[in-house]
């Protein structure tokens, strides 16, 4: 066997962290379609006229379709979704790469921008689910 | 021959590439942010590169779907900002230097970096960025630009010892480039940000400031770092640092380092910014 830096199950030891593998890039593949798609203008006024009629032109799985229609990342993140694609859609809305960043926090975009003016979330307990550092 | 004059680093954060577009350099929130620029503005219009090898990463643009290339090489003659969500940048059209692509392309695959080609692509602001923070809004970019997206979205990223020696590559490719060149190499990206999860908004100055401290002289500890340490240390987005030194050990063995710039935060995210020159 080839000796890793370090085992790949700790990839997962990351608290509150998703780590975007190949398995969940094709996971996301039609997701993601969707996204990409919004980087063109007649698309993103065709998915603002009739959300879901637009959604269906992908072949996203229903939890994907419903994920985007309730804006809500983390779930799109747990159905494989990447940050960089996602944030397609949350430019089509208008919001700004912290709102929509905040929004899977369990802060309001009050509070998130507050806190990253401070200085941002240190990462003192934040390391390793396993050690709790 | 041509040869790598300087390096720079810098955060390309999309929030900053707006305040320029929209005009709020000088808000409250911003000014900080645009004065640590200012140094690095002026001192390279007496240091103007002929070409800049710009390494960035795509984010989810141009690539990182239907192809997920690891290093990809702007081939063509010229590169579009990309409409990210909201219209494309109002910023120039980026033009490329296909002879000195065209040797690199050759060059980099005979030293075994398995270079992805790309004829066609648009640019998203992990380039664009840090020309408008090094050239401010400008009718025409002053410098030829070769774009060198890593990939950085999709494990396995890869290793911050490979970007180094894909850097060592490029500074032994340049110098064998028959026509006078001066060029620069600038990294992008970082530094510690995290973009998702209930993680989201993680700062670590002190990793932060230590990969500055380090970029001098002391490299082999920052090739040493593994995609789990840049997780668990620097958020999950820390990982664009691996693209810093590409630019690091382009530059060679011994460099000065001329200017840096740290501060929190932009957007989501620790800027960073760093000018570094090579010394004989």
């Amino acid at each position: 066997m080839r000796q890793r830096l370090y085992p790949l199950e700790d990839l997962e030891d990351i608290p509150g962290t998703t780590v975007f593998t190949a398995a969940r890039s094709r996971q996301a593949y039609h997701l993601h379609k969707f996204c990409m798609s919004l980087m063109d203008k007649d698309n993103r006024n065709a998915f603002k006229a009739d959300e879901r009629a637009y959604l269906d032109r992908f072949r996203m799985s229903d939890e994907q379709k419903q994920a985007v229609l309730d804006r809500d990342f983390n779930r799109l993140i747990e159905l494989g979704g990447n940050i960089y694609f996602l944030v397609k859609l949350s430019n089509t809305d208008g919001w700004s790469a912290q709102r929509a960043v905040g929004s899977m926090t369990d802060m309001t975009p009050d509070e998130y921008a507050a806190m990253m003016r401070a200085g941002g979330r240190p990462p003192a307990g934040l390391r390793s689910i396993r050690d709790k550092n | 021959m041509a040869r790598v004059t300087a390096g720079i680093a810098t955060s390309h954060v999309p929030a900053i590439g707006a305040a320029i577009d929209l005009g709020k350099t000088q808000e409250e929130y911003w000014a900080p942010v645009f004065a640590g620029y200012e140094w690095a503005k002026e001192w390279i219009k007496g240091e103007m590169p002929d070409v800049v090898i710009l390494v960035y990463n795509d984010h989810a643009s141009a690539m990182m779907l239907d192809i997920v290339p690891t290093f990809a090489l702007g081939f063509a003659e010229e590169f579009e900002p990309a409409d990210e969500g909201w219209g494309a940048r109002p910023v120039p059209t980026v033009y490329g230097h296909t002879e000195l692509a065209a040797h690199l392309a050759e060059q980099l695959v005979i030293d075994e970096f398995d270079l992805t080609i790309m004829n066609h692509m648009d640019v998203d602001h992990g380039l664009t960025v840090p020309l408008s923070l090094l050239f401010g809004q400008p009718e025409q970019w002053p410098v030829r630009v070769i774009p060198l997206a890593i990939n950085v979205t999709q494990f396995p990223t890869p290793s911050a010892d490979r970007c180094w020696q894909l850097g060592a590559a490029i500074r032994d490719a340049v110098a064998a480039f028959p026509e006078d060149l001066k060029v620069q190499v600038w990294g992008t990206g970082g530094m510690s940000h995290q973009l998702q999860g209930p993680r989201a908004g993680l700062i670590n100055p002190e990793f932060d400031v230590s990969f500055l401290d380090k970029l001098t002289d002391q490299t082999d500890e920052l090739r040493k770092i593994t995609r789990l340490d840049f997780l668990r240390e620097a958020g999950s987005e820390g990982i664009e640092l691996i693209m810093w030194l590409v630019m690091r050990a382009a530059l060679g063995e011994k460099v000065e380092e001329l200017h840096r710039f740290y501060h929190v935060p932009a957007s989501n995210t620790a800027v960073g910014h760093i000018v570094l020159k090579p010394r004989d």
